[in-house]
C-alpha cells in the first residue's frame, strides 16, 4: 500500500531534477555552460529517495554526477544555474561548476570529479558526530567503479575500526565510464564489507524512489545507531558518461539494458502526473535561468579570493 | 629560561594547543606508540587519551582524506608521517582535495588540517627515506608549506599551524629534533609567511632550507675567521614566502647562495633563485648559485651519501668562488657528523 502523500513528494523531486538537466541539455549548444556536465538522467530516483530518508541535517558527500543530489538535498536552484554558468552569484562564484557543487547549508559537503576521492571526507565528518554525540550521520556518494580504489577498502577499515556513523552509498550503474564490472571487478561488494563486519544491501529496484528511501530509512537507523553501512542500489544511466547525448551508437553497450529500466521508471510510466506537475516546474526552471541569465559574470578580483 | 629541543617544542606546542582547544587532534601511524614520532608525541595519548591521539591503518590516503572531512566539520586534525616519503601515498588528496576546498567551496568551508612531515638523512635510509621534496607542495596553490629551522621556531610555527584555518604541511628535518635552545614556556605564534635573519652579515646572504641552516651558521664561523661576513636568511615558511626579507638582504649584500636541502633541479631554490634575478638582478655582483643534493636517487652507502648530501664545506666553497678567494684548507675544523648521535636502526 504505497503512501501516496510521500510518492508524489518525491515524484515531484525526481521529476524537477529530469527537467533541470533537460533544460540543460537544451541550454548546452547554446555554449552559456562551459563545462562537462555529467547528467544522472535515469539515476533520480537514487538521489530523490535517499535524501527523504535522511533527515535534514545529515551531510552528503557526492561526485562530479550531483546535480540530483544537490537538488534532492534542498539545493537552491537558482544558485545552482549559475554556478553552471560561471556567474558571481553562483553557489561558489563559478569557481566549481557542475563537477564540484557545494552546499553546506543544506548539507552537501563537497563533490569531486576524482573518483572515490570524497568517501574518506565522509569518514572524517562521521567522527565530529561521535565526538559531538550527535546522532547525525555522513553519507558518501559514490558509483560502483570507486569500490576499486584503495581509498574505499581504507576507508571502511578505518569507519568500522573507529564505529563512526557513515552510511557508504553505491550508486551502481554498472558501467566506468564505457567499461562494464565484469572486468573490473573481482569481488562482491557485500562479501567485501562483511570482510569488515560492515552489513550491507543491495536493493534492485532502483527506480522505485519510494523502496530506496525506505531502504534508506533502515539504513540510516543502524549507521545512527553506530555502525558504519554499505547500501547499493542498482540504477541506469541513460545519457553518455560525459556530455548530453546519447551513447548507443558506439556499440559499447545496447539500448536494450535501458529500455528494460525506462518501462519500469516511474518519471515515465506515470506521464499524467508528470504532465500534471510539469508546468510549475518549468516555471521553477524559467525562473533560476532567468537568474543565472541575469547574473554577473567574475572577474580578476574574484580569481583571487578565497585562497591564501 | 630553560633550554628545551625542537621534538620537545613540538611536543609542547601540541600540548598546549590540546589544552587550549578540545577541537584539536593528532593522528597517524606510530603516534601513540613508544617511538613517538621521535618524542614529538610523546605523552600525549597519556594525558588526552585515545579519542585524540591515535594510531591509524597503513592506509595515508584514506588517513588524509578522513583530516579532510573532520577538519571541513570545524575539528582541527594534525596529521603525522614519520617520512615524507610515506606522504606521497596521500598526494591526490593533498592536491585535488585538501588544497582546493576552500576555493571551490567560495569559502564556505574552511580547512585547519595540518600535516607534519619528517623529511631528511638518517642512517642508511637510502631513495625512500631521505625526501624532502618542498616544490613538490609549494607549486600547489592552497597550500602553506613551513620548515621551521629552530627550536623556538617550531614551537611558535606550529602553534600558528594548528590555529590557522587553511591547510598546512610542516617538514621537519629529523637531525633538527636534537637541536636546543631557550624556548619560552607559555603558548606563543611565530606568524606564518615571516622569514627570519639567523646572522646578520655583509658580504654574502646564505638562504638557508631547514637543515642547511645548521650547516650554513658552521659555514658562518669558518668564514668569519677569514674575515668574510655572511648573511644567514631562513624563509621559514616556504608557503606563502616571505620574499620582501629574501630580496632585501640580496640586495644589501649583492650575493646569493640558497642552500636547499632537497634535490636542485626544479626545486625551491630554482623558483627563489627566479625571483632573486627578475628582481634584484641589476643589485647583484654575480648570479646566484644553488646547493643541494646531488640529481640521483639517494644512496645507502655511507660514501656515496657523503657525496649526495651538501654540508658546511660546499657553503663554504660556494662563498670562496663566488668571493674569488682561494679555497681554505678545512682539515682542522669541526664538521657535523651524525654518526656521533645515531647509530639507527631507524
Amino acid at each position: 500500500m504505497k503512501d501516496e502523500a510521500t510518492y508524489r513528494r518525491l515524484f515531484r523531486t525526481a521529476l524537477l531534477i529530469r527537467l533541470v538537466e533537460e533544460r540543460i541539455i537544451a541550454l548546452y549548444p547554446s555554449d552559456r555552460i562551459q563545462s562537462p556536465v555529467h547528467l544522472s538522467i535515469g539515476q533520480e530516483a537514487v538521489a530523490v529517495g535517499v535524501c527523504d530518508g535522511l533527515r535534514p541535517d545529515d551531510l552528503v558527500f557526492a561526485t562530479y554526477r550531483s546535480h540530483g543530489f544537490y537538488i534532492a538535498k534542498g539545493g537552491r536552484l537558482d544558485a545552482m544555474f549559475a554556478e553552471l554558468y560561471g556567474r558571481t552569484d553562483g553557489i561558489s562564484g563559478g569557481k566549481a561548476g557542475s563537477m564540484h557543487l557545494t552546499a553546506p547549508q543544506v548539507g552537501l559537503m563537497g563533490s569531486s570529479a576524482v573518483v572515490a576521492s570524497t568517501i574518506p571526507h565522509a569518514v572524517g565528518a562521521a567522527l565530529s558526530f561521535k565526538r559531538r554525540g550527535s546522532d547525525r550521520i555522513a553519507v558518501t556518494v559514490f558509483g560502483d567503479g570507486a569500490t576499486e580504489e584503495g581509498v574505499y577498502h581504507e576507508s571502511l577499515n578505518f569507519a568500522a575500526l573507529m564505529e563512526v556513523p557513515v552510511l557508504f552509498l553505491c550508486e551502481d550503474n554498472g558501467l566506468a565510464v564505457h567499461s562494464h564490472r565484469p572486468v573490473r571487478q573481482a569481488y562482491r561488494l557485500a562479501e567485501h564489507a562483511a570482510a569488515f563486519g560492515i552489513g550491507s544491501r543491495r536493493l534492485e529496484e532502483g527506480w522505485d524512489m519510494l523502496a530506496v528511501r525506505e531502504a534508506t530509512l533502515q539504513a540510516a537507523a543502524k549507521v545512527r545507531a553506530g555502525a558504519p553501512f554499505v547500501l547499493e542500489i542498482a540504477t541506469s544511466r541513460y545519457k553518455e558518461h560525459v556530455g548530453v547525448g546519447e551513447d548507443f551508437h558506439f556499440g559499447y553497450r545496447t539500448s536494450a539494458s535501458v529500455d528494460a529500466f525506462k518501462r519500469r521508471d516511474p518519471l515515465i510510466v506515470d506521464a499524467a502526473l508528470a504532465k500534471a506537475l510539469e508546468p510549475e516546474l518549468e516555471r521553477e526552471i524559467d525562473a533560476a535561468v532567468a537568474f543565472a541569465e541575469a547574473s554577473p559574470a567574475p572577474g580578476r578580483p574574484e580569481l583571487l579570493t578565497d585562497i591564501i | 629560561m630553560r633550554k628545551l629541543d625542537y621534538a620537545g617544542a613540538i611536543r609542547e606546542a601540541t600540548t598546549q594547543e590540546m589544552e587550549r582547544d578540545p577541537r584539536v587532534f593528532v593522528y597517524g601511524i606510530g603516534v601513540p606508540t613508544w617511538s613517538s614520532i621521535f618524542g614529538t608525541t610523546k605523552g600525549l595519548v597519556e594525558k588526552f587519551g585515545p579519542e585524540r591521539c591515535f594510531d591509524t591503518p597503513i592506509s595515508e590516503d584514506a588517513m588524509t582524506g578522513f583530516g579532510l572531512g573532520a577538519a571541513i566539520r570545524g575539528l582541527r586534525p594534525i596529521h603525522v608521517h614519520i617520512r615524507v616519503d610515506f606522504m606521497i601515498l596521500a598526494t591526490n588528496q593533498l592536491v585535488n582535495m585538501v588544497s582546493n576546498y576552500i576555493y571551490s567551496t567560495g569559502g564556505r568551508l574552511k580547512v585547519p588540517l595540518v600535516v607534519r612531515a619528517v623529511i631528511g638523512r638518517g642512517w642508511g635510509q637510502g631513495a625512500q627515506h631521505s625526501k624532502s621534496l618542498f616544490s613538490n607542495f609549494t607549486h600547489i596553490p592552497g597550500l602553506k608549506v613551513i620548515a621551521p629551522t629552530t627550536p623556538s621556531d617550531v614551537k611558535g610555527m606550529l602553534t600558528a599551524a594548528i590555529r590557522d584555518d587553511n591547510p598546512v604541511i610542516c617538514f621537519e628535518h629529523r637531525w633538527l629534533y636534537w637541536a636546543e635552545e631557550e624556548v619560552p614556556e607559555e603558548a606563543y605564534e611565530v606568524p606564518l609567511g615571516v622569514g627570519r635573519i639567523l646572522r646578520p652579515g655583509r658580504d654574502v646572504t646564505v638562504v638557508g632550507l631547514s637543515w642547511m641552516n645548521v650547516e650554513a651558521r658552521l659555514a658562518a664561523d669558518i668564514l668569519a675567521r677569514r674575515g668574510v661576513s655572511v648573511e644567514i636568511v631562513d624563509p621559514r615558511t616556504l608557503a606563502p614566502l616571505d620574499e620582501g626579507l629574501i630580496l632585501d638582504s640580496v640586495r644589501r649584500t649583492g650575493r646569493c647562495i640558497i642552500a636547499d636541502c632537497d634535490w636542485v633541479d626544479s626545486g625551491f631554490s630554482a623558483e627563489l633563485s627566479a625571483r632573486i634575478h627578475e628582481k634584484c638582478f641589476g643589485q647583484l655582483k654575480a648570479p646566484v648559485r644553488r646547493i643541494g643534493f646531488a640529481h640521483t636517487p639517494c644512496p645507502t652507502v655511507r660514501e656515496l651519501e657523503n657525496e649526495f648530501y651538501p654540508n658546511a664545506r660546499t657553503i663554504v666553497h660556494a662563498v670562496e668562488d663566488m668571493l674569488g678567494l682561494e679555497a681554505a684548507n678545512l682539515d682542522g675544523e669541526d664538521f657535523f657528523s651524525h654518526e656521533r648521535r645515531f647509530r639507527g636502526p631507524f
